[in-house]
């Protein structure tokens, strides 16, 4: 029989300690405005006024009008006009230049004519971000302007981009029309705060209470494992939950990312991802014998999460077994609820399978700690 | 409560791997009796107190806790107090705030925590220190204050674990001033400790070493049988009795074959 008084002494005592953690203090309160005002400003992955240098071969009005098409996107600064390739291969090659688009001779007398004109792009492929903000600047304005993008990759300089873009950044530069990366890091902040916040506090509490000794004192007590468990993770679902709101409202009244979803959708996803959350807490418990350890095991978690789940850099771009591997992070999944609500304003009929995998993860990392957290007392 | 002993084991025994902690111990202890469990370092004592309260599981034997037995931990918890061999309270918390959460723990309610945490204050000696966090409480009021959380329930039986290890004389002479008085509530209390004067004054002492229970009666039986006239001799030749055991010496030799070479 579960007894709902010594959840709630648990809860009351834990809520007390929090209070008087300086520590915890912080990082319920600091840490959410700090990462937010670190991945708002500091680290923004927009890129604009890319250095281009263009080979007119048609020297046309119509010609002129596409240089300045992309001159005014405000991607593209053309800063070097070239005579010959072997002058835009120099310049790409030295880093002088990181697009280059080549105007055939006979450009105007297609567009004249109606049919689809070639159009040469050479982009520097060993910045990923910077080739695809150029791939699909140039494959937008190619779009509205009504010419063939021919792509050449310059695969020498490491990392090749793939001729043809990812799905997920397609829909960055519908639903994300500035391509501001604010825009883009905020929601999936949201999902960050949460996560790291929530991990790292829970398996702190569990930890700090056997590292002090008063798991011994407790466990004479007629205290149930599943008691304790619940009595532990209730405040922090509700830190967790205090920290989404404060994110969501720094982030729509600061930052400007209004949540074009439903709030209430969210918060209701939110809740979810925090269970995962708090079982992957519960699971550092069960392994980390003191809070510095606790501590290292919570950045394993965090680290991943950051890079492959696509927070920062889009999984499309990531090698196979990289994907796979973000496919088990919780996060991922959050990541997708979180912009589909947020940026695109979708629901549940699109949603269904990213809530379905997280909720799959959660009960399974939930019920995997439970157990292992039981053994250990037993 | 009406039962013959407050604590009867027969053969309690615990290994850990092919390592035996306690070997086949048999002891029992009558109601009300402060039983002082004797022995030196890793003997086994804190490896007993954990079977006997129902977290640890022997690995052979029986035994009865105020009439449940051993594998019925949920009874035996609910119905006796511990204090572990470490300080164990939360230090961020408040004198209050520790006995509250024991209270809350095993279920007292309201008026009932008020009033009994009234008591405890006063009969742990704890009065103007009620909203002192417990980290900055010194050593003899931190035992006062665990004895009060142990106690908070009115268990029938307290496990007492080393409890004034640390502390200075005259705050152990009160800590056992109180541990008289709750005995006289009818309270069994078992004790380990390591200051024999300490021991003198329980009613029974056992002599556990390497696992085995060396010497169990009143401390007057123990010294009469010995000739000796205090407890510290007692146990020094309980314990030194053994080195002269073959095997020891046998290991003694090899050790000195080994590095002498002779
Ligand atoms: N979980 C365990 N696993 C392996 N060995 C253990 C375990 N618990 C205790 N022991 C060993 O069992 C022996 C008895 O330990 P125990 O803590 O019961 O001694 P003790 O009499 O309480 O000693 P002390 O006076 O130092 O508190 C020690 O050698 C200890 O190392
Ligand atoms: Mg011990």
């Amino acid at each position: 029989m579960i007894k709902w008084f010594r959840i709630r002494s648990i809860v009351v005592k834990e809520i007390i300690q929090i209070k008087r953690d300086i520590p915890s203090l912080a990082i319920i309160f600091i840490m959410p405005v700090f990462m937010l005002l670190l991945f708002g400003y500091a680290v923004t992955t927009d890129v604009d006024h890319i250095t281009t240098v263009v080979w007119d071969q048609d020297k046309s009005p119509q010609s002129r009008e596409i240089i300045q098409a992309f001159e005014q996107s405000g991607y593209f600064d053309i800063r070097y006009y070239a005579g010959d390739m072997k002058e835009i291969t120099w310049l790409i090659d030295g880093g002088e230049a990181k697009a280059g688009f080549i105007i055939p001779p006979g450009y105007a007398r297609d567009v004249l004519k109606g049919q689809s004109a070639g159009l040469q792009a050479i982009i520097d492929g060993s910045d990923p971000l910077i080739a695809r903000t150029a791939l699909s600047t140039a494959q937008m304005i190619g779009q509205v302007k009504g010419f063939a993008l021919k792509l050449e990759s310059l695969s020498r300089f490491g990392l090749g981009i793939k001729a043809e873009p990812g799905i997920d950044l397609r829909a960055r530069v519908w639903y994300n029309p500035d391509m501001e990366s604010v825009r883009f890091n905020v929601p999936g902040l949201i999902g960050l705060i949460m996560q790291n916040i929530t991990v790292m506090l829970t398996a702190f509490a569990l930890v700090k209470e056997r590292e002090r000794g008063t798991m011994e004192q407790l466990i004479i007590t007629p205290i149930k494992p599943f008691e304790l468990i619940i009595g532990k993770l209730i405040p922090y679902v509700g830190i967790g939950f205090m920290d989404v709101i404060v994110t969501l409202l720094i982030g729509s009244l600061w930052f400007e990312v209004p949540v074009n979803g439903s709030v209430l959708l969210l918060l209701a996803l939110s809740l979810v991802f925090l269970l995962v959350a708090l079982g992957l807490g519960l699971f550092i418990s069960t392994v980390a014998k003191t809070q510095l350890q606790a501590m290292q095991m919570t950045f394993m978690i965090i680290l991943p999460s950051v890079l492959l789940s696509g927070f920062m850099f889009p999984r499309e771009a990531m090698p196979l077994p990289v994907q796979a591997f973000g496919a088990v992070i919780p996060l991922t999944y959050f990541l997708e609820i979180l912009r589909g609500i947020i940026l695109k304003g979708i629901g549940l009929q699109e949603l269904w399978r990213n809530v379905l995998w997280l909720a799959i993860l959660g009960v399974g990392i939930l019920t995997l700690s439970a157990v292992r957290f039981k053994k250990k007392l037993d | 409560m009406v039962m013959e002993h407050a604590i009867e084991v027969q053969g309690l025994t615990k290994t850990f791997g092919d390592f035996t902690a306690v070997d086949n111990l048999s002891f029992r202890i009558k109601p009300g009796e402060i039983f002082g469990f004797l022995g030196p370092n890793g003997s086994g004592k804190s490896t007993t107190i954990r079977m006997l309260c129902g977290i640890l599981s022997p690995s052979g034997g029986q035994g009865k806790v105020l009439g449940y037995d051993l594998k019925d931990s949920e009874k035996i918890k609910q119905n006796i107090g511990y204090m572990s061999q470490k300080f164990s309270l939360y230090e961020d918390l408040t004198v209050e705030e520790n006995i509250d959460f024991y209270a809350g723990i095993y279920g007292l309610r309201g008026k009932e925590v008020r009033e009994r945490k009234e008591e405890l204050i006063q009969l742990a000696l704890l009065t103007g220190k009620e909203k002192a966090l417990a980290g900055t409480l010194s050593g003899g009021w931190k035992q006062r204050l665990a004895l009060a959380c142990a106690l908070v329930h009115r268990p029938h039986l307290l496990f007492l674990d080393e409890p004034t290890a640390g502390v200075d004389p005259v705050s152990r002479r009160v800590f056992w001033e109180l541990l008289y008085r709750v005995a006289a509530q009818g309270v069994t209390i078992l004790v380990t400790t390591h200051y024999m004067d300490e021991a003198e004054k329980c009613d029974v002492v056992g002599f556990i070493y390497q696992g085995k229970l060396m010497g169990f009666g009143t401390p007057g039986e123990l010294m009469g049988a010995m000739g000796l006239t205090n407890l510290e001799d007692v146990f020094i030749k309980v314990v030194e009795e053994d080195y002269q055991d073959e095997a020891w010496q046998e290991l003694l030799k090899s050790h000195r074959k080994e590095v002498t070479g002779e």
